[in-house]
């Protein structure tokens, strides 16, 4: 009975559908948001691709493409590994970036761990206060900084020092909200399942809490890794001299001055730092959520 | 008879009690001396009311030495139409009103189809939305600057159609315009697409099944579900853009199209009036707080709405 039934639904259904006006069906293909979208895509990459190819041109233009070429790279007057200045500020914003996780991982991941375990009204602040670098805009950030390394702390001499002390200030707080979500999914049982088996809290936060955390960290590290690669507003308020110039301060400094594809190239590099950072990020996710690719995208873009 | 379980726990509950704090301690400390005391040392700058040998301010590291009379210039020169700072107001003002504009007209479409309508695509085109984010903001620019040159692609292409050239990069307020909205779009879009994402689908299908078309489903439910999600994104990107000094830099360079930021950098970085950078980054952050405190207490009436 219910066979036949379905023939008639559908005979009475489908003339329905088909007189209704095209931009009235809910169930249409949405072709204009679609194009909308990847015309944006395009907008937003395309640009950047075009600049990497730049980086190989055969010649000193950075508007007519002449020829496939690496000597904007290496080996070549004027390429980023022949130019001083170029060379060292890649290899002043290596130092920087590395020295900013060394110092930001391990501060930032005991300031997680305290803050989302220990439960009192001052932890509640402290929680405030550790959030508000993320939502302060970079200006009073990079000059509030500028002030006090310049008037109070005397000690800290404008440079790779005070640029370190500016990176890890802004980039902790990425380590806290990264590592903090992981805390909370794990909960507190197997810490309290490690204590009862007679470890202390020491040894249950090393044997336990840190392997389980481990992605969470390496994941916090390589982000902070390549926020530090990028920034451009801190460190123009504190390197002081030309000397310690990064990359994107070099590329400031340069990209008015009749620059040369090397500039291209040098961008090109930089690009790749960070994206090699990144992916290194994605894939420890990944590993730890062993959910599917979406879900740790959405994990990057939640923190962003 | 007693048990020892209890016992053992709580002598292990005391030693974490103190373990935390201990462990939250460098961290705060770090964020206090870097963080709290460096804002409070733009203060004592904005109101120190002498100067030293080489006509730079002596911070006024105590509140009873502070003299506001810089301060209340900065102030009246910002607000007064004749003030020498106010047009750089306006322009941050107006610039960062039509950034917006165009990062809702452009970013609202791109989130809503990648966080509803996208399908088996989503993944990719995240990733793709997600890119620029990690993409140098610097390297952005450069990558407009050339393609935005006298004999760059841009006017080649205009050429094709038979539009003359435009030198696009010398004070062009139509440039800095569009390259704020360049720069700052991924940032606009991934706090909407959350919010958009969070839309539980059955309202809408409610909605469609109750008769109602799509237009007006998106006017009385989607939009209305999304509005904080909206305000969070208009709020993240309108704050460091409203601090930009490197965008307009870059793209233009030139005096016609320079923001409050470019006032701040001038002041603190190239001169010896840093009182007056100070007054103006404290003038900034109170014009930014008071945004804030607004999303703060929407965002906590929006919570409040959503337990009850």
């Amino acid at each position: 009975m219910t066979v036949l039934e379905r023939p008639a639904v559908a005979e009475v259904s489908s003339p329905i559908r088909s007189r209704a006006l095209p931009w009235r069906n809910p169930w249409r293909r949405p072709y204009v948001l679609a194009s909308i979208t990847w015309l944006y895509i395009l907008w937003s990459l395309v640009p950047v691709l075009i600049a990497v190819q730049f980086s190989f041109n055969d010649g000193r233009s950075r508007s007519t493409w002449q020829g496939f070429s690496r000597q904007w790279y290496c080996c070549n007057e004027g390429s980023v590994f022949e130019d001083p200045s170029m060379f060292h500020s890649l290899l002043n914003s290596l130092i920087l970036g590395v020295a900013t996780v060394i110092v930001a991982t391990p501060l930032g991941v005991a300031l997680a761990m305290g803050l989302t375990r220990w439960r009192s009204r001052t932890s509640a602040v402290a929680n405030g206060i550790s959030l508000v670098p993320l939502v302060t805009p970079e200006i009073v950030v990079g000059s509030a900084l500028y002030l006090v390394v310049v008037n109070l702390y005397q000690f800290v001499p404008l440079g790779r020092p005070a640029m370190l002390l500016g990176h890890v200030t802004f980039t902790v707080s990425y380590v806290l909200v990264i590592v903090r979500s992981r805390l909370l999914s794990i909960g507190g049982e197997y810490e309290e399942a490690a204590r009862d088996l007679g470890a202390n809290s020491l040894q249950a936060i090393r044997t336990i809490l840190l392997p389980l955390l481990m992605p969470a960290v390496f994941a916090s590290a390589m982000i902070v890794f390549a926020t530090s690669l990028d920034d451009f507003v801190v460190s123009q308020f504190l390197f002081g001299s030309a000397d310690n110039e990064t990359v994107p301060i070099l590329l400031y400094n340069a990209v008015r001055a009749a620059p040369t594809p090397a500039l291209n190239a040098l961008a090109s590099i930089l690009l790749v730092g960070s994206f090699l950072a990144l992916i290194l990020a994605y894939v420890a996710l990944r590993a730890r959520r062993r959910s599917g690719d979406e879900s740790a995208l959405e994990t990057l873009a939640d923190w962003g | 008879m007693p048990d020892p379980v209890p016992d053992k726990a709580s002598g292990h509950d005391r030693a974490t009690r103190r373990l935390w704090p201990a462990l939250a301690l460098p961290g705060t400390f770090w964020l206090i001396a870097l963080f709290v005391v460096p804002f409070y040392a733009v203060m004592a700058v904005a109101f120190s009311g002498r100067i030293n040998i080489f006509n730079e301010p002596i911070p006024a590291w105590s509140p009873l030495e502070w003299e506001s009379s810089t301060f209340t210039t900065v102030i009246t020169d910002s607000f007064t139409p004749s003030g020498a700072y106010h047009e750089v107001w306006v322009r941050t003002a107006i610039y960062s009103f039509w950034a917006l504009v165009i990062c809702v007209a452009i970013g609202y479409p791109v989130a809503y189809y990648t966080a509803r309508l996208a399908g088996k695509r989503r993944g990719l085109i995240l990733a793709l939305i997600l890119a620029p984010w990690w993409i140098n903001y610097i390297t952005r620019m450069l990558a407009w600057v050339n393609l935005l040159q006298d004999d760059g692609y841009v006017n080649k292409a205009l050429g094709w159609f038979g539009i003359p050239p435009h030198s696009w990069l010398s004070g062009s307020s139509f440039t800095v315009v569009w390259a704020l909205a360049y720069g700052y779009l991924p940032y606009f879009i991934i706090p909407l697409f959350a919010s958009l994402d969070r839309i539980d689908q059955r309202l809408l299908e409610a909605s469609r099944d109750l008769g109602v078309g799509s237009a007006r489903t998106f006017m009385h439910v989607t939009l209305p579900l999304s509005r904080m999600g909206l305000i969070t994104a208009l709020v993240i990107t309108a704050l460091p853009m409203a601090g930009d000094y490197y965008t307009n830099t870059i793209v233009s360079g030139s005096p016609n199209t320079s923001m409050v930021g470019n006032q701040i950098e001038l002041f603190l970085l190239e001169g010896p009036q840093k009182n007056i950078g100070a007054g103006l980054v404290l003038l900034l952050s109170l014009v930014l707080m008071f945004f804030m405190f607004y999303y703060l207490i929407l965002t906590q009436r929006a919570s409040r709405e959503a337990s009850r």
